[in-house]
């Protein structure tokens, strides 16, 4: 299976050479193959996020090197690699542009990766075409392309957010706990779509999240970080036998520390 | 003594439309930057100035008013660049980046008006020439100027905010990550925002020195609390509206804001005075949605806020 992201002795500290010098990535050796749904778990500053953010391009690293299909994007910033890699953030008010409407946000994601010019920046053929995308995510966003943004909920912006990160396909899609910031009932929702886009397009994706339960029902891999450093890391048919009892047991096991249910979770 | 004190009232309205409209492109440029790129840019302070400068300079040079007036523009607009680089390029706050500027184009337009601190335009031609023929009164010349000129720049600015790169300058005012994040060069869409502005702030620059027929180099001093005012009254008049209909509101805060001001000048006061009076126009503004608020919650109790779900 073709390789799509290959991360190389990932080192990351905050305020190196401070007194709050934080060593939070120690060697993260990664293979993303395409068609991976990867799920990253792990307690609190275990790096999961400094992860994600590294692979984002959000700062630049401390050192190792970050492979995209073999190139080197390792200096590249989140701009420079949007072309290839799209993202949907933690916080629903993250991902879309608030004052702008419905259609423009959906516009702006479909130029992702493109140039700019001063053609229309929402044109009419391409309503259609947004309408029917926002049909598929069942929550009648597709009656309303002219709405602001801001005035949508949290779940329906998260929706909006996901189709936007792939409306152009991504070579890799991050998700970045983002069914965290939801009531339950409409984060399941996203976390449904979640999956079902993912597997229509056959997108090769990497998600952080705190839900041990979301970690083991969705994806194919399973992968746990500890102290900045990769503990457990299933595939397939290992990791869909996983409880979250195996799990708990696992990185007590891996980690060597005793660890409560709520500091993984939480 | 009332019939007296209409004709007065009704000469200082118009009076304030014709002001108004001239300073209203200011107060859009600003908007452009405060509203939209979300950044206070003080760089105002200097391009207004030297849009009088240029304007001012190459009248003296006899060429046609509208030359100069446009070489006035594109003044502003690279007085904007330089802002814009300094603070993405260089990583320097925005607020520190329009005083660097401003400080910069200080000594500029002082050269621009060749070293004196106010430069003459008598006996020239200026833009509120072109209508001589017709006769009109000076205040309807200045009117029917600056209402074409507010139309073009407003229709071409809402056009441009409706192409992908406008729409890609107010989704990085709205979040940068998200730009960032779909490929937006969040750089170059500040950078062309800081230039828009500036180009447009520039332009009433140049109409104001055209009809005052004198550029002054100490005139971009409060221009900044004009532009600021304008907005505010418009916001706190007109509510929250879309893009096109916001940028009228902020032309109707320009002209209300020149009218309460002209209502404070008619009192005995020194000429000097009216920038205490704007400064404190401003903090009424400012403040009157708290002090609506405060009133609101004082005459009767709130009731209590209804617990929603996060969808």
């Amino acid at each position: 299976m073709k390789t799509i992201l290959s991360i190389k002795n990932l080192q990351h500290y905050f305020g190196k050479g401070t007194v709050d010098e934080n060593h939070v990535l120690k060697g993260i050796n990664l293979d993303i193959r395409e068609g991976d749904f990867i799920s990253i778990i792990g307690g609190n500053g275990a790096g999961k996020s400094t992860l994600l953010n590294s692979v984002a391009g959000s700062f630049p690293i401390t050192s190792g090197s970050i492979l995209l299909n073999g190139q080197d994007i390792t200096k590249q910033n989140v701009m420079k690699r949007s072309d290839k890699i799209s993202r949907v953030f933690q916080d629903p008010r993250m991902g879309t542009a608030v004052r702008l409407t419905v259609e423009e946000n959906l516009a702006i994601a479909m130029k992702r990766g493109q140039s700019r010019g001063f053609s229309k920046g929402v044109k009419k053929q391409q309503r259609k075409f947004f309408k029917e995308q926002l049909a598929t995510l069942g929550l009648g966003l597709e009656n309303r392309l002219q709405t602001e943004i801001g005035l949508l909920s949290g779940g329906q912006r998260q929706a909006i957010t996901l189709l936007m990160a792939t409306i152009v396909r991504p070579e890799l899609l991050l998700l970045d706990e983002h069914s965290a910031a939801l009531d339950p009932k409409t984060s399941l929702l996203v976390m449904e779509l979640t999956e079902k886009i993912i597997s229509e397009q056959n997108l090769t994706a990497f998600m952080v999240t705190h839900n041990m339960e979301d970690a083991i029902r969705y994806g194919n891999r399973l992968i746990m970080l500890h102290q900045g450093q990769i503990v457990v890391d299933l595939a397939n048919e290992e990791k869909n036998q996983l409880t979250v009892p195996d799990l708990l047991e696992l990185f007590h096991k891996k980690s060597g520390s005793q660890v409560s249910d709520d500091s993984l979770l939480l | 003594m009332i019939a007296n004190f209409f004709t007065n009232l009704f000469s200082i309205a118009s009076f304030s439309i014709a002001e108004g409209l001239m300073w209203s492109l200011l107060a859009v440029g600003i908007f452009v930057t405060y509203r939209i790129l979300d950044v206070a840019d003080l760089t105002t302070e200097g391009s207004f100035p030297l849009g009088g400068a240029i304007t001012a300079a190459l009248i003296m040079s006899d060429l046609p008013p509208i030359v100069a007036t446009i070489g006035a523009v594109f003044g502003g607009m690279l007085a904007g660049l330089v802002s814009g680089i300094i603070h993405t390029k260089l990583k320097i706050p925005a607020l520190l980046a329009g005083i660097i500027t401003m400080t910069g184009l200080y000594s500029i337009n002082s050269r621009v008006m060749g070293k004196k601190p106010n430069q003459a335009l008598l006996g020239k031609q200026t833009i509120f020439n072109f209508m001589d023929e017709f006769n009109f009164t000076s205040n309807t010349v200045v009117i029917i100027i600056g209402l074409v000129t507010v139309l073009l720049v407003i229709g071409l600015l809402y056009t441009f905010f409706r192409t992908e790169i406008g729409l890609s300058i107010i989704s990085t005012g709205d979040n940068i990550e998200m730009s960032q994040a779909n490929g937006i060069n969040t750089d170059f869409t500040k950078i062309l925002g800081y230039m828009i502005a500036n180009g447009m702030i520039a332009l009433s620059g140049s109409l104001i020195a055209q009809n005052n027929g004198y550029a002054d180099i100490s005139s971009g001093i409060g221009t900044i609390v004009i532009g600021l005012a304008a907005i505010i009254i418009s916001e706190v008049l007109f509510s929250k509206q879309p893009l096109l209909y916001r940028m009228f509101s902020v032309v109707l805060g320009a002209i209300i804001y020149r009218f309460i001001l002209a209502l404070i000048l008619e009192l005995p006061i020194e000429a000097n005075d009216n920038k205490f009076f704007s400064a404190v126009i401003l903090v009424v503004a400012l403040s009157f949605p708290l002090v609506q608020k405060k009133l609101q919650s004082n005459s009767k109790r709130q009731p209590k806020k209804r617990k929603g779900g996060v969808l």
